[in-house]
């Protein structure tokens, strides 16, 4: 089934069985299952590349229908990292998913990226796309890197063989406000679509050894005018050499949310009588472990977009979940909600909660 | 000259690309370079300052702030944008 699987790209005589067994071999970390994250998985799983990594900790939205093409109306609300897999998977049964619903942070950054050989980010924010630059100087790992703006996109290879970084052409992170950052300014739909796909075909140029890489050159997308241009640029030496990550990134996360550690949480909860708390968990789940009853109320969290609430808006509203996962999404559902309330996650879900009681 | 805006600075300067009058427009007599540039466009366009990383290319090469540029070369403002 394989050779007649991909024998339209095995017949080219600059692809060829090997470059397929390149593939196959290969190791892709995607950051992101957005606008670009979408379609470059979707060709990358298509064409064969034997294991994907993919980090995402959204939930769709309806405002992602409009660029994010796999996703439906029927997702609404759901996870976009547990939705693309699925799609990715009855695409390619071959593929090897490995998943991360977090986003990444410093903390996480060089651990993940040290089991990949090659890195595409499609983040949607200058703090991770900073943070991807310096985790992949420090290990060594080249990324394909594209980005959308409007009716533009920038691409580019950096970290290749030695070539230059992302911080030997744009040095410093931009400050907030600055720039557009976290998708509020708009996009045309298709913008992300070309984008991705360019950075699909990169990464196979770099995992395959074919064709000329991008690496040292910016490619400029204009949408409106169809004009390509490639800025040619080298690297600074002081930029190719990181030693660690820096403290701080600021938000890597362009939904930041209020939490709480499970210890702080477990004295207020023995403690006040009247606390608000929403447990996110399924029914069946709530039900079947109710260590929340007592206090809390159980809305799982695909109703959470439909729920009214009727809760105290001068006090904080706690989330919780079994792990945290899910509640912490559930804050940023509410968040966008209900204006004027405090939502906070308690971190690490009822798994940590139990741990402390013992 | 022809200067090509993209990202942010298209909208700092309202169009996609700015026509710049030759000769000695930003202030130098003989030579002009980039470093000239940036302070001219950040007069005439002073949300531009507030940039901290901004890439200029002339002629589709990246050019620092020593590069010499003549009337007759095409330069590009090239912020980084973040969108995905």
């Amino acid at each position: 089934m394989e050779f007649n699987r991909y024998q339209r790209q095995t017949n080219l005589n600059d692809f060829g069985p090997e470059a397929q067994q390149k593939l196959k071999d290969a190791r892709i970390l995607v950051i992101g299952a957005g606008g670009l994250g979408t379609p470059a998985l979707s060709y990358l799983n298509a064409m064969g590349v034997g294991t994907l990594g993919i980090i995402e900790q959204d939930i769709i939205e309806l405002t992602n229908l409009q660029r994010q093409v796999l996703y439906t109306e029927a997702d609404l609300g759901n996870s976009k990292l547990k939705t693309l897999v699925a799609h990715l998977k009855s695409q390619n049964s071959a593929t090897h998913f490995i998943t991360y619903e977090t986003f990444l942070n410093k903390d996480n950054a060089l651990e993940i990226i040290s089991q990949f050989d090659l890195v595409v980010d499609g983040s949607d924010n200058f703090s991770t796309r900073y943070l991807v630059n310096d985790a992949c100087v420090i290990l060594n790992k080249p990324f394909v890197s594209g980005a959308i703006q409007g009716f533009e996109g920038q691409l580019s290879v950096y970290n290749y063989k030695g070539g230059p970084t992302y911080r030997c052409l744009f040095p410093n992170m931009p400050l907030a406000n600055e720039i557009p950052n976290c998708n509020v300014n708009g996009v045309l739909g298709v913008i992300p679509g070309i984008i991705g796909s360019l950075q699909a075909l990169e990464a196979v140029k770099v995992v395959a050894q074919i064709g000329e890489v991008m690496s040292g050159k910016l490619v400029l997308f204009n949408g409106l005018l169809h004009r390509y241009q490639i800025m040619r640029f080298s690297a600074n030496p002081g930029n190719t050499i990181i030693k660690e990550l820096k403290e701080s990134y600021g938000s890597e996360n362009c939904y930041p949310i209020t939490t709480i550690n499970s210890g702080e949480f477990l004295k207020i909860w023995k403690s006040e009588d009247t606390l608000q708390v929403i447990d996110v968990r399924t029914e069946e789940e709530f039900k079947n472990d109710p260590c929340t009853k007592s206090k809390a109320i159980n809305i799982p969290l695909n109703q959470l977009m439909e729920f009214n609430l009727d809760m105290d808006i001068n006090k904080p509203i706690y989330l919780i979940c079994q792990s945290g996962q899910r509640s912490s999404t559930g804050v940023k559902i509410l968040q966008d909600k209900f204006e004027g309330f405090s939502f906070v996650n308690v971190a690490g879900g009822l798994n940590k909660l139990l741990i402390l009681q013992k | 000259m022809t200067i090509l805006l993209f990202g942010i600075t298209k909208d700092i300067v309202g169009s996609s690309t700015l026509s710049m009058p030759s000769s000695s427009e930003f202030g130098a007599k003989n030579t002009k370079t980039v470093k000239e540039l940036r302070i001219y466009l950040g007069k005439m366009y002073p949300e531009l300052n507030k940039l901290s990383s901004l890439a200029i290319a002339v002629n589709n090469s990246y050019a620092d702030d020593d590069t010499i540029i003549d009337n007759f070369d095409e330069i590009a403002l090239i912020p980084p944008v973040s969108g995905g």
